[in-house]
C-alpha cells in the first residue's frame, strides 16, 4: 500500500522545507542571507504553492498507484518552480541594483528528492526503450520551455547566463566535441584493440594492465605530462601547430579523455565477445565460419549490449572529466567552473556544473536506451506444446 | 567412406589420441564410446580439423582432408554438440539456414530445405520457423541443432554427446528420431558418447576408446559377446550383458510354432522386451504378432538359451 522510498522522500522533503530555500545577496560575490519558504513572499501568495508541494510528497507515498506518484513528483516540481518565481519577485523588490537571488540548500534538496521520486515512480512503470525516449523528450522540452519563458530570469545563475550567452553556447559545443569526439576516437581505436585482445589472450594480458595504469593517472598529472610532450610535438612537427596541437588547449584535453576511455572500451569489448555462449562459439567454428564471420554474425551481435554498456560508462565519465579541460584552456563548461572559482562567484560555478550534470544524465539515459535496443531479439513467451 | 589412418594427437608429449585407424562405411552410424579423457572427443574433432592431427590423415571418399582449408572442410561436415549450440539471437529458421547461407545457396532453396528439415523432425515449419531458441523446449532445441547440422546434406555428420543434456525420456525419443532420420536420409554419422547403452542402441558399429587408443571396433553384438579387453568388458557391464545382447535381437529371430495365450508381442520388438513381458505376466510363452496377425510364439526357454550364447 505505502511505498517505502516514498515515505523516505516524504520525510526528507519535509525536513528540506525547513532549510533556507533561497538566498539574497548584495552582489554576485558576497555570501547571501537565507530565506525559508514561509519568508519568501506574503503568506497569501505562497501558501498555495506550499500546499501543492506537500500534496506532491503525499502522493509519492501511495505505492499502489505509480501514475499518481509520477503526478505527485510533477506537481511537486511545478510547486518548486512556482515558489522560486514568487521568491524572486518579492525578494528582489527594493533590494538594490546589484542584488542577486539564488536557490539555496532547501531548494536543491527538494529538487533531488522530487527527482528521485519521479525516477522511482517511472521505474515502477518499467517503460520500454521507446517510451523512455519519449519521457526524456518530454522532460527536456519542459525544461527548455521553462528556461526560455523568462520565469527564472531573475535568478543569479540566469543573469550569469544572459551576460555570457555566446560563451555558453561555445562552451556547450566544445564540451560535446570533447566528450563525444573522444568517445568516437576511443571506439575507433579501442574496438579493434578489443577484438585483437579477444583473439589473442597474450595481447590481452599485456595490454589491459597498461590501460588500467593509464586509468589511475590523475587527470592533472596527465595534463602535466602532456604539456611538455605536446608542446614539443607542436614546435617540431611541421603543421602540427596549425591543426591546434600545443601544450595546452583542446589537444591535450582531448588526448587525455581518449586515453581514459580506452580501458572501458577495450575491456568491455573483450567481455562482450567472451559473453557468447561457449556452445554457440563451438558450433559456429564447427560449421565452418571463419573468424570474421563468427565475429560479425555471432560474437559482436551477442556482445553488443555489454560493449554499449562500456560506451555508456565512457560517455558519462568523459562528460564529467571534460570539465577539467577548462583548467588548461581546452574549453567546455569547465571554463565557467574555474572562472567562478577564481572570482568566488558561486553561480558562475553552477553555470558550468549544472549543464554538465544534465548532459551526463541525458547521455546516461540515452545510452541505456541504446543498450536495451541492442539486446538480442530473444523473446520469452510461454512454452508451447511440442 | 571415411578412412581414419594412423591418426595421433600429442599434447605436451602426451598422446591424447594414439595412432587410431578405422574405416566408417557410408550410410552407417559409428558410435565412439569411452570414459572422459579417453580421447574420443579429440578423435572426432580431428575429423573436421577443429583439432589438427599431430600425425596421420583422414580421407573422406578418398580425399585427404588436409587438401582443403579447414573452414571449407567443415562446411561439408555436419557438426552437432551437447547443449545444441544454437545462436540465441537467430530464429530457428536462420539457425538451420546457417551453413546453406555460408555456402551461398539461394533464398528459395534454403527456405525449402529449412521447411523440409523441420517437417522431418516433426516440427511444423509455420509454427516453428520464426521462433527463437529460448522459446523451445530442450528436446526441440536439440532437434533444431541436429537439423542445422544436416542442412547442407553433408557427406558426414559428427555428433559430440548430442543427447547429453536431455532427460532420459526425451533422450530415448531423440535417439529413436536420429535412427529414423538416418535411415530415411542414408546419412553417415559418427557419434561420441560415454554411455554404452546409447552406443549399443544406436550404433551399426561401436568403437571403444581407452587411454587414447582404439581398443575394439565392431558390431554391438561382437562388443558384447567378445569384449577385447577387461576395460571393454567393464564398459559393457558384467551383469547386464545378456540383457544388452537380447535387446539387439528381434523377436522374429526366435519364432516357433506352438500355442501361447495372453496379449501378443510384436515381431519387431526385442527379445529383451519379450523376456520382460514373460517375467511380468508370469507366462512361459508369448504369442507373436505381425501386423495384428498371430504368426507363432516365442518361449522363455528359447530366450534363455539365446542369452546363454553370450558367454
Amino acid at each position: 500500500m505505502f511505498s517505502a522510498p516514498g515515505l523516505l522522500f516524504f520525510v526528507l522533503g519535509l525536513a528540506a522545507l525547513t532549510a533556507p530555500y533561497m538566498t539574497l545577496a548584495a552582489n554576485r560575490i558576497v555570501a547571501g542571507d537565507g530565506f525559508r519558504v514561509w519568508q519568501l513572499a506574503a503568506p497569501g501568495n505562497s501558501v498555495l504553492a506550499l500546499l501543492l508541494l506537500v500534496a506532491g510528497l503525499v502522493m509519492g507515498v501511495l505505492g499502489a498507484w505509480p501514475y499518481l506518484r509520477v503526478a505527485g513528483a510533477a506537481s511537486g516540481l511545478a510547486a518548486l518552480v512556482w515558489l522560486l518565481t514568487l521568491g524572486g519577485t518579492s525578494l528582489l523588490d527594493g533590494a538594490g541594483e546589484y542584488a542577486r537571488i539564488s536557490p539555496a540548500a532547501g531548494f536543491w534538496c527538494l529538487l533531488v528528492v522530487l527527482g528521485l521520486l519521479l525516477a522511482d515512480g517511472l521505474a515502477s512503470l518499467s517503460p520500454g526503450p521507446w517510451a523512455r525516449l519519449g519521457i526524456l523528450a518530454v522532460v527536456l522540452s519542459v525544461m527548455a520551455m521553462l528556461l526560455m519563458s523568462g520565469l527564472l530570469s531573475g535568478l543569479s545563475i540566469m543573469q550569469e547566463f544572459s551576460s555570457r550567452k555566446p560563451a555558453f553556447y561555445d562552451a556547450l559545443s566544445r564540451h560535446l566535441w570533447l566528450s563525444l569526439g573522444s568517445l568516437l576516437v576511443a571506439v575507433v581505436i579501442g574496438l579493434p584493440l578489443g577484438i585483437a585482445c579477444y583473439r589473442s589472450p597474450r595481447l590481452r594480458d599485456a595490454l589491459l594492465p597498461v590501460l588500467s595504469f593509464l586509468q589511475t593517472i590523475p587527470s592533472l598529472a596527465m595534463f602535466g605530462i602532456m604539456i611538455p610532450l605536446l608542446g614539443w610535438v607542436g614546435d617540431t612537427v611541421p603543421g602540427a601547430q596549425s591543426i591546434g596541437i600545443a601544450g595546452i588547449g583542446f589537444a591535450p584535453a582531448f588526448i587525455a579523455l581518449v586515453l581514459y576511455s580506452l580501458l572501458p572500451v577495450v575491456a568491455n569489448t573483450v567481455a562482450g565477445l567472451n559473453s557468447t555462449p561457449p556452445a554457440a562459439q563451438e558450433a559456429a567454428r564447427g560449421m565452418g565460419m571463419k573468424f570474421l564471420e563468427r565475429l560479425f554474425k555471432v560474437e559482436l551481435p551477442l556482445g553488443l549490449p555489454i560493449i554499449f554498456a562500456g560506451l555508456r560508462i565512457v560517455l558519462v565519465q568523459n562528460i564529467g572529466l571534460a570539465v577539467i579541460a577548462g583548467l588548461i584552456g581546452g574549453g567546455g563548461f569547465g571554463t565557467f567552473v574555474f572562472q567562478g572559482l577564481n572570482q568566488t562567484a558561486t553561480d558562475l560555478i553552477l553555470l558550468g556544473a549544472l549543464p554538465t550534470v544534465v548532459l551526463a544524465l541525458v547521455a546516461g539515459v540515452l545510452m541505456d536506451i541504446l543498450v536495451a535496443l541492442t539486446k538480442p531479439n530473444v523473446r520469452h513467451v510461454s512454452e508451447s506444446a511440442p | 567412406m571415411i578412412e581414419i589412418d594412423q591418426i595421433s594427437k600429442v599434447y605436451d608429449s602426451k598422446a591424447a589420441v594414439d595412432a587410431v585407424s578405422m574405416t566408417v562405411q557410408t550410410g552407417t552410424i559409428t558410435v565412439i564410446v569411452g570414459t572422459s579423457g579417453s580421447g574420443k572427443t579429440t578423435l572426432l574433432r580431428m575429423i573436421n580439423r577443429l583439432e589438427e592431427p599431430t600425425s596421420g590423415e583422414v580421407r573422406i571418399n578418398g580425399v585427404v582432408t588436409t587438401t582443403m582449408p579447414g573452414h571449407i572442410l567443415r562446411r561439408r561436415i555436419g557438426y552437432a554438440i551437447q547443449g545444441h549450440g544454437l545462436f540465441p539471437h537467430h530464429s530457428v529458421g536462420r539457425n538451420i539456414a546457417a551453413v546453406p547461407q555460408l555456402l551461398g545457396w539461394s533464398k528459395d532453396k534454403t527456405r525449402a530445405r529449412v521447411d523440409e528439415l523441420l517437417t522431418l523432425f516433426s516440427m511444423d515449419p509455420d509454427q516453428f520457423r520464426d521462433r527463437y531458441p529460448a522459446e523451445l523446449s530442450g528436446g526441440q532445441q536439440q532437434r533444431v541443432g541436429v537439423a542445422r547440422a544436416l542442412a547442407s546434406r553433408p557427406d558426414l555428420l559428427l555428433m559430440d554427446e548430442p543427447f547429453g543434456a536431455l532427460d532420459p525420456i526425451i533422450r530415448a525419443r531423440a535417439q529413436a528420431d536420429l535412427r529414423r532420420i538416418q535411415r530415411a536420409l542414408g546419412s553417415t554419422i559418427m557419434l561420441v558418447t560415454h554411455d554404452m547403452e546409447e552406443a549399443i542402441h544406436l550404433g551399426d558399429r561401436v568403437a571403444v576408446m581407452d587411454g587414447g587408443r582404439l581398443v575394439q571396433h565392431g558390431t554391438p553384438a561382437e562388443i558384447i559377446q567378445h569384449p577385447a579387453t577387461p576395460f571393454v568388458a567393464d564398459m559393457v557391464g558384467g551383469v547386464d550383458r545378456p540383457l544388452r545382447l537380447l535387446s539387439l535381437i528381434p523377436v522374429s529371430d526366435l519364432i516357433e510354432d506352438g500355442p501361447a495365450t495372453g496379449a501378443p508381442v510384436a515381431a519387431q520388438a526385442s527379445l529383451r522386451d519379450a523376456l520382460s513381458e514373460c517375467l511380468w505376466t508370469g507366462r512361459d510363452a508369448l504369442p507373436v504378432a505381425r501386423d495384428g496377425d498371430v504368426i507363432g510364439r516365442v518361449t522363455l526357454p528359447a530366450i534363455r538359451a539365446r542369452a546363454q550364447g553370450a558367454t
